[in-house]
């Protein structure tokens, strides 16, 4: 895998911003690595905020005589839950915070190529968090729309937070967007223009193609968003009727009319399918990685494996309309979109199954990076498996609403990237604080989330097919609808979450004990070869590679080669350097 | 400039990923600046196609008849109303800005300090002058009582995918001529020669951003071409 030809540096020496003050060093920095760092602090204390309104929503489900929140309330918090989770806990954490942090040390440069607009990157992000966030305090409180956030019920009267709460919502999802654009062409520009001496794409850990392709995805994808999110709010602010049909509300005319509705619908999925992706390619590359360090063997298919990920994020493009099979289109449509969603089983079997194969006969070390990476396969093959049901239109049709949806959705974009971002934190904190978790913590972590999770969500599978609808405030009374034994897994699946609610405190005590008394790692902790864990200092200061940046000959799977010494040759060190085994002559190339 | 041309590549679509993904950078000697303008102004493309592709299905699902164009954008001149005739001048101008805007980029390259600041200039006047005229149109279509939320010629959905449209573009021709007097100055300044850190970025520029700025100047051109097309022809 290595090639002898590297050719001499076509990169300009980055001009790193050095900065002159407390402010401009540890506040308002320009280096990737602390605006990873703040963007991943900042998703995840918003991120915590739609945790706790999941407690909130499960107690209400358990125990509806109890009337924890009221019915407005309820769709208030199902709606900031989906809406924090998704955009503003995963996008941002895998692409704002990993790829930010990982990008550049990764591909062996100083910085991002813009650090300045990386910089208000992060702070418009900020405001966008913090916008979404007031709207809690505001007369009405946060819409309750539901995370889709469909017209025309978004904006009538009758649904929290019509007074303020959709308008925040909106002006922040701008605000976010505006914000990911400038990052995120950071980030592919960086990976595209600015890869150290020798690093070709085909050399690129899988960490970086997935973030590469989801940041392409999310740049392509989130134009849909905005142009919806502003139309929406001319319907709103302007008495515009880009999404509004003619409506009589409470006996009376409204003054909308002509719009449609359905036109929503497919602009927001067409943003909404891709995310999907967005938030799984990284967690893919991420995974890919983690397995083939902590197996110590190359990831099986590498090139397999890319183009998986680059067609993946392609065929995310036109697959969108699968979330509309009962939203009345054109039933032809379904029938395109069926296939569509079908066809992207191909390259992700693709990728579970060279997982797979890389664990095979592979030398398993169970750390909990590799823990978390086992119980992400495992979930994200049972989501992937509930997604056929969900894809065909005959099987979705009476699935549609259910619980059902509930447990894939959860399953195969919430658990299993969320069980990706805990194994990466768990590799990398090292890198990024010089100190160890806590094992026994993070193993107490990871056994009770991962256990916890299925028995949150595989009751649910259960409710769907017995045909409990998701969004409801409380079941009723109605013994047809709500057998009793869905009243008892409610209350079962209530203590589960607050259980993995629970484990979850523990990682982020650990987080912060470990930052000051935790042991003291080791360089290179996991005898990775990746670039970041090259770096003279760990953790790596400003600049990244210290004088020079460092000379990549090999791609990063180089594990257990026979013939070298160690079972790991790190990329940046050249076939004539690798020191021997015992026995050989030159790598793989035994002595006669 | 690299030894990488004298490597051999493989035929077909083999050889045509490894050069693609090939050492360092994949648009070999296309400044950074220029490749993430290029990305950017794709994301953008996605942007207008998307509120083009609205205002079709908007005209599509009204109930009421869409205006008369060829009316409603006539403009009253000696007691003879002129079909399109302000918007044939306003496309004049912003087409014959784009042309200012690339002898600007050639004066750049050949380092013609003077020249490409005046170039630059006369492309922000011209852009400004749209920007006017844009808005002496709105004005004259607010007279006649035209509103986001209503339209006395007929379909409602007429007024608001109109403002919004042609306001995402007024904007982004705004923001240009922003960028174009600031680059102008630069020019002008001699920043690019003397190697003048940028206020904000504390970077240097170089003239390569003239070029950087055209790249988005013909865009905002090329998406004012379709707006004239789908709005005004249609």
């Amino acid at each position: 895998m290595s090639e002898s030809i590297i050719p001499e540096s076509e990169l300009e020496e980055v001009e790193l911003y050095h900065p002159k003050s407390w402010w401009t060093e540890k506040v308002f920095s320009q280096d990737a690595k602390l605006i990873a760092i703040q963007y991943g602090l900042t998703a995840f204390a918003i991120g915590f905020v739609a945790l706790v309104l999941s407690w909130f929503m499960r107690i209400q489900i358990a125990f509806p005589e109890m009337a924890i929140i009221s019915e407005g309330t309820y769709y208030q918090f199902i709606t900031m839950h989906g809406m924090i989770m998704v955009v503003y806990l995963l996008t941002a954490l895998f692409l704002g915070a990993f790829g930010n942090y990982m990008i550049p040390l990764m591909v062996g440069a100083r910085d991002m190529v813009f650090p300045y607009l990386n910089m208000i990157s992060y702070w418009t992000y900020l405001i966008s968090v913090l916008v979404l966030f007031v709207s809690f305090f505001t007369p009405g409180g946060p819409t309750g729309a539901g995370w889709t956030l469909y017209p025309p019920q978004a904006i009538l009267g009758g649904t929290p937070g019509q007074e303020t709460g959709i308008i925040l919502m909106l002006v922040s999802l701008c605000i976010f967007i505006v914000g990911f654009t400038m990052g995120g062409l950071n980030y592919v520009i960086t990976i595209l223009q600015a890869r150290t001496r020798g690093m070709t794409l085909m050399r690129m850990p899988l960490t970086i193609w997935g973030i590469f392709t989801a940041t392409v995805l999310a740049l392509f994808a989130f134009p849909a968003l905005f142009v919806s999110a502003v139309m929406m709010l001319f319907d709103k602010l302007l008495m515009t009727s880009f999404f509004m049909p003619a409506l009589v509300e409470f006996g009376e005319n409204l003054t909308y009319g002509g719009g449609s509705p359905i036109l929503f619908q497919h602009l927001f999925w067409f943003f909404g399918h891709p995310e999907v992706y967005i938030v799984a390619l990284p967690a893919f590359g991420i995974v890919s990685d983690l397995i083939s360090i902590h197996a110590r063997k190359n990831i099986f298919g590498f090139r397999m494996m890319v183009w998986a990920i680059v067609g993946i994020g392609a065929l995310s493009f036109i697959v969108w309309a699968h979330h509309m099979y009962v939203s009345g289109m054109n039933p032809y449509f379904g029938f395109f979109f069926a296939t569509t969603t079908l066809i992207i089983a191909v390259p992700t079997a693709l990728k579970v199954y060279n997982w797979i194969l890389t664990l095979w006969k592979g030398n398993i070390h169970l750390t909990i990076p590799m823990l978390f990476c086992l119980g992400f396969i495992v979930t994200f093959l049972n989501g992937g498996l509930t997604g056929l049901f969900l894809g065909n239109v005959i099987v979705d049709v009476p699935l549609s609403d259910t619980y059902f949806v509930v447990a894939h959705f959860h399953m195969v974009m919430g658990i299993a990237p969320v069980l990706v971002i805990l194994g990466a934190i768990y590799h990398w904190y090292p890198l990024i604080t010089g100190k160890m978790l806590h094992d026994g913590m993070g193993r107490f972590h990871f056994w009770v989330t991962f256990v916890g999770s299925y028995l949150i969500y595989f009751p649910m599978h259960y409710l769907g097919f017995i045909g409990i609808p998701r969004r409801y405030y409380e079941m009723g009374q109605t013994e047809a609808l709500y057998t009793s034994s869905a009243a008892d897994l409610n209350i079962f699946i209530t203590v589960a979450a607050l259980a993995v609610g629970f484990a979850q405190l523990v990682f982020i005590f650990n987080v912060f004990w470990s930052a000051k008394n935790g042991q003291v790692a080791e360089k290179n902790p996991w005898n990775a070869t990746s670039l970041e864990w090259r770096t003279p200092e760990q953790p790596p200061i400003h600049g990244n590679f210290g004088k020079e940046l460092p000379v990549v000959y090999r791609w990063a799977y180089d594990y257990s080669v026979p013939g070298a010494e160690d079972d790991f040759i790190p990329q940046d060190v050249p076939n004539e350097k690798v020191t021997l085994a015992e026995g050989y002559s030159e790598l793989g190339v035994e002595k006669t | 400039m690299t030894s990488t041309s004298k490597i051999p590549l493989k035929d077909g679509i083999e050889g045509f990923v490894s050069d693609w993904s090939s050492d360092q950078r994949a648009f070999k000697g296309v400044p950074w600046g220029k490749a993430m303008m290029w990305i950017f102004l794709l994301s953008d493309t996605f942007i207008f196609s998307i509120f083009l592709i609205s205002y079709m299905t908007a005209r599509w699902s009204t109930v009421e008849p869409w205006p008369n164009t060829s009316e409603v954008f006539a403009l009253t001149v000696n007691g003879v109303s002129v079909p399109l005739l302000l918007i044939a001048i306003m496309t004049f101008i912003l087409i014959t800005s784009s042309g200012t805007m690339a002898m600007a980029v050639r004066s750049g390259y050949q380092k013609k300090r003077r020249q490409a600041s005046a170039l630059l200039y006369l492309t922000a006047i011209l852009g400004l002058s749209f920007v006017g005229m844009q808005a002496f149109e709105w004005s004259k279509l607010i007279e006649e009582g035209i509103r986001p939320w209503d339209n006395p010629f007929g379909a409602r959905q007429f007024g608001s995918i109109f403002f919004m449209v042609t306001g995402f573009h007024g904007f982004h021709v705004s923001v240009g001529v922003i960028f174009l007097f600031l680059i102008a100055r630069k020019v002008q300044r001699g920043d690019y020669d003397t190697g003048r850190r940028g206020f904000f970025t504390w970077q240097k520029g170089r003239y390569e951003i003239i070029e950087t700025m055209g790249l988005y100047w013909h865009f905002v051109d090329l998406v004012w071409v379709f707006i004239f097309a789908f709005f005004y022809l249609w």
